[in-house]
């Protein structure tokens, strides 16, 4: 009887969503609450009030240089960004970056991913020497390859074929994007692969060892036992790099300061702000852009129907 | 066991804390030294990198027994010397006492109640015998903000077998229509400066003043300045741009051209050199190459220079002038020293040495006949300081960057200047970016 009686509660658990709440666990559950609260009113501090301070100032046609000349204007300044041909111009090369390295990121990482996760021989090395260029600081990054673009002194225009020696990277808008996406793909790539590789660690070896069994060739196992069962990390992971990536900015600055038309988002709100001193106008951008950073989160959450717990193995 | 592994790891860690308590007392007390009252005060004179050597001997000769002054260097570009400024200024930041300004920054930086006014004997002594154009540039709103220190000016540089060649009288009435047609018949070049940035707007300015116009006016009035772009004075300036674009005198690298990039065109390889308005840097640097074996002496006796070239033929030249002024911080907490010292670092004396050591020109109208400067020709020297006495200013407006931005957006690049189009968009944009309603 006790038996029966105990199975059904044990089948419900799973369906129901919820565990029962039992004494011990909601005791555990204040000592967490208590235990991240210090963390939490930090994070308020650093966070919150620059970003309601920002908001604050948003409302107001506000220059440093003019602080008599302050007033209050509601939501002019955002009706003006939004209405702009500016704004969207600099948010469509913005979006391009992110779609781009993104996108090259995750192809090349994931073949990073399986060299990490698959090498015998010389691993630390080999895992250490892909991990370098995220080491390196994003500035350092766009001063080297600026060098390397260079038609003065730089490698590229001598080892590409097709190029003449004295092409320009940086004198037109497509060369000078794709320059900064060189850039910003070789920094990041191997944190892309790094996430990838803790979902390749994730796939069972015993269900790729059965599909091998069954005559699976090497792509029908990718394709159909590996990618779906790492679809979280890897989402995950674009995640992760398309927020980054949208906030594209320390490339941009040192390899053209936003010269020929490559300026993303965030440096349109840095020059408002820090060049021009236009604290407004700046703030109402930066609340712009923090609202399509969330856009972007929240769109691919949901497109892509991810689950962080999921990625976490909380299930 | 454990009591005893207890005691021996807990005793490195006391040693430890005492080390760290040392050596945090250490610190604390060398900054109590450091400002505390034993030694007199410093002050912080921010200085662009111009001329540093002759600023470091300035400071150490100017310092006294109530005061120190100590050099800080600021970044080489002009907007990020402003951007750098204007941070600590808006902060209230009290170790800023003294600073090296661009001229177009004094109304801005004063207009925000960061710059300490010169006022009674002092304003009366850094003013004394300044010429007109410098003058101008440290005055905003009938008071003294800063205290010049040198000036800067263009001229226009020239090849003389080139102009000998076009049959061209190159005096004080030479325009530039006549120079670019001029270059375009004989082989030459005309250099300017063109990129998108701060210069190009000084050409565009010179040119706009030169026919009677101005970018800007009413600029006391923040941003309800009256914009006068769309003009006569802004067409004559769009289609002498749109001309020279066109022309075979044009040089390659115009659009990007700037202060450097037409320096070698002087002297080609191939060709008769160019015609080239620049500031007063160029004659030390040509001599310079003279003394290091790149040019001849022959080759800088051809070296010609005039008056800024006249944008209409029926009225003088309006000569871009800049410079370097030095202003006392709002919130320094030593403004007597500080409005001291900056007298100090500009008087004729120091302007002396700044041109003799540096070719950083006087912005003080008697210096220009020390026997001091005899290695400069008698003539260029006349010129400078005429074109300084006669020359315009950029628009003095607390929203300066707010305008050269805007018409650097609307006349870059100058292959898409045109008289039609330049000076009305130009206007338009100019009027929605000081309302607030366009993104620059």
């Amino acid at each position: 009887m006790t038996i029966q009686a105990e199975r059904p509660a044990h089948r419900e658990r799973p369906s129901s969503g919820k565990p029962v709440a039992s004494d011990r666990m909601r005791a555990e559950a204040r000592l967490g609450q208590r235990l991240v609260a210090p963390a939490i009113v930090l994070m308020l501090l650093v966070t919150a009030f620059p970003m309601l301070r920002a908001l604050y100032l948003s409302l107001f046609n506000y220059s440093l240089t003019a602080p008599d000349d302050r007033e209050f204007i509601g939501l002019g300044n955002y009706g003006v960004a939004l209405s702009d041909p500016l704004f969207w111009k600099t948010t469509g090369v913005t979006v391009l970056y992110m779609v781009v390295t993104v996108g090259f990121e995750l192809v090349i990482g994931f073949a990073f991913a399986m060299v990490m996760h698959r090498v015998i021989f010389a691993r630390g090395i080999i895992r250490t020497s892909i991990l370098i260029p995220y080491g390196i600081i994003t500035v350092v990054s766009g001063f080297a390859w600026q060098f390397a673009f260079s038609f003065q002194n730089g490698f590229v225009n001598n080892w590409l074929p097709g190029i003449s020696e004295n092409f320009n990277w940086f004198g037109e808008t497509t060369p000078a994007v794709i320059a900064i996406m060189v850039s910003e793909i070789w920094k990041t790539t191997p944190f892309m692969s790094l996430l990838l590789l803790a979902g390749l660690a994730q796939v069972s070896e015993d269900m790729i060892e059965a599909a091998k069994v069954d005559g699976a060739t090497w792509t029908q196992r990718l394709v159909k036992v590996i990618l779906p069962n790492m679809r979280a990390a890897i989402m995950v992971a674009v995640l992760f790099r398309a927020l980054d990536a949208y906030r594209i900015f320390d490339n941009i600055f040192v390899m053209t300061a936003g010269a020929v038309n490559t300026e993303s988002i965030s440096f349109l709100t840095y020059r408002q702000t820090i060049e021009q001193f236009q604290i407004g106008i700046g703030s109402a951008l930066s609340v712009l852009l923090f609202l399509s950073v969330i856009l972007i989160a929240f769109l691919i959450v949901k497109i892509f129907r991810v689950d962080l717990a999921d990625a976490r193995q909380e299930k | 066991m454990a009591t005893h592994d207890g005691v021996t790891s807990r005793a490195p860690r006391n040693q430890v804390r005492k080390v760290v308590a040392l050596s945090a007392g250490a610190v604390v007390s060398s900054m109590l030294t450091a400002c505390g009252s034993s030694g007199p005060p410093t002050l912080n004179w921010y200085v662009n990198p111009d001329g540093v050597d002759t600023l470091t001997s300035l400071a150490e000769q100017c310092s006294t027994a109530d005061y120190d002054i100590d050099i800080q260097l600021l970044p080489s570009g002009a907007t990020d010397q402003r951007t750098q400024l204007a941070r600590r200024l808006a902060a209230e930041d009290s170790s800023t006492d003294l600073m090296s300004l661009d001229p177009v920054f004094v109304p801005e930086f004063a207009n925000a109640g960061w710059l300490l006014p010169f006022e009674g004997e002092a304003a009366d002594a850094v003013t004394d015998g300044i010429l007109a154009g410098p003058l101008d540039t440290v005055m905003w709103e009938d008071q003294v903000f800063a205290a010049p220190q040198w000036a800067n000016t263009q001229v226009v540089w020239f090849r003389k077998s080139l102009a000998e060649a076009a049959d061209l009288t190159m005096d004080d009435t030479v325009t530039w229509d006549q120079i670019i047609e001029a270059a375009a018949d004989n082989d030459g070049t005309v250099g300017i400066q063109a990129n998108r940035y701060e210069a190009y707007v000084v050409l565009i300015n010179a040119m706009i003043l030169g026919a009677g116009g101005d970018i800007v006016s009413d600029t006391e009035a923040g941003k309800e300045a009256q914009v006068d772009i769309d003009s006569e004075a802004g067409r004559k300036a769009a289609a002498i741009i749109q001309k020279l674009a066109d022309s075979d005198a044009a040089q390659s690298d115009l659009t990007v051209s700037n202060e450097g990039t037409s320096l070698g065109q002087m002297y080609p390889d191939g060709g008769a050199g160019e015609f080239m308005t620049n500031w007063t840097f160029v004659y030390k640097n040509y001599q310079d190459l003279v003394e290091s074996g790149d040019l001849t002496k022959d080759d800088l006796d051809d070296l010609g220079w005039a008056r800024y070239p006249r944008t209409v033929a029926d009225q003088p030249s309006a000569p871009p002038v800049g410079g370097i002024d030095i202003a006392v911080g709002a919130f320094t907490e030593n403004p007597d020293f500080a409005l001291e010292a900056a007298q100090c670092v500009t008087t004729s004396k120091a302007q002396e040495a700044l041109a003799r050591d540096e070719g950083l020109m006087p912005a003080r109208g008697e210096v220009y006949d020390s026997p001091e400067l005899s290695e400069y020709p008698e003539g260029l020297l006349d010129l400078w300081q005429t074109s300084l006495d006669e020359g315009g200013a950029r628009p003095k407006s607390a929203y300066y960057a707010l305008i050269s931005g805007a018409v650097q957006s609307v006349w870059h690049s100058p292959t898409s200047v045109s008289p039609d189009s330049t000076p009305e968009d130009s206007a338009e944009f100019l009027r929605e970016v000081l309302d607030g309603k366009a993104l620059l």
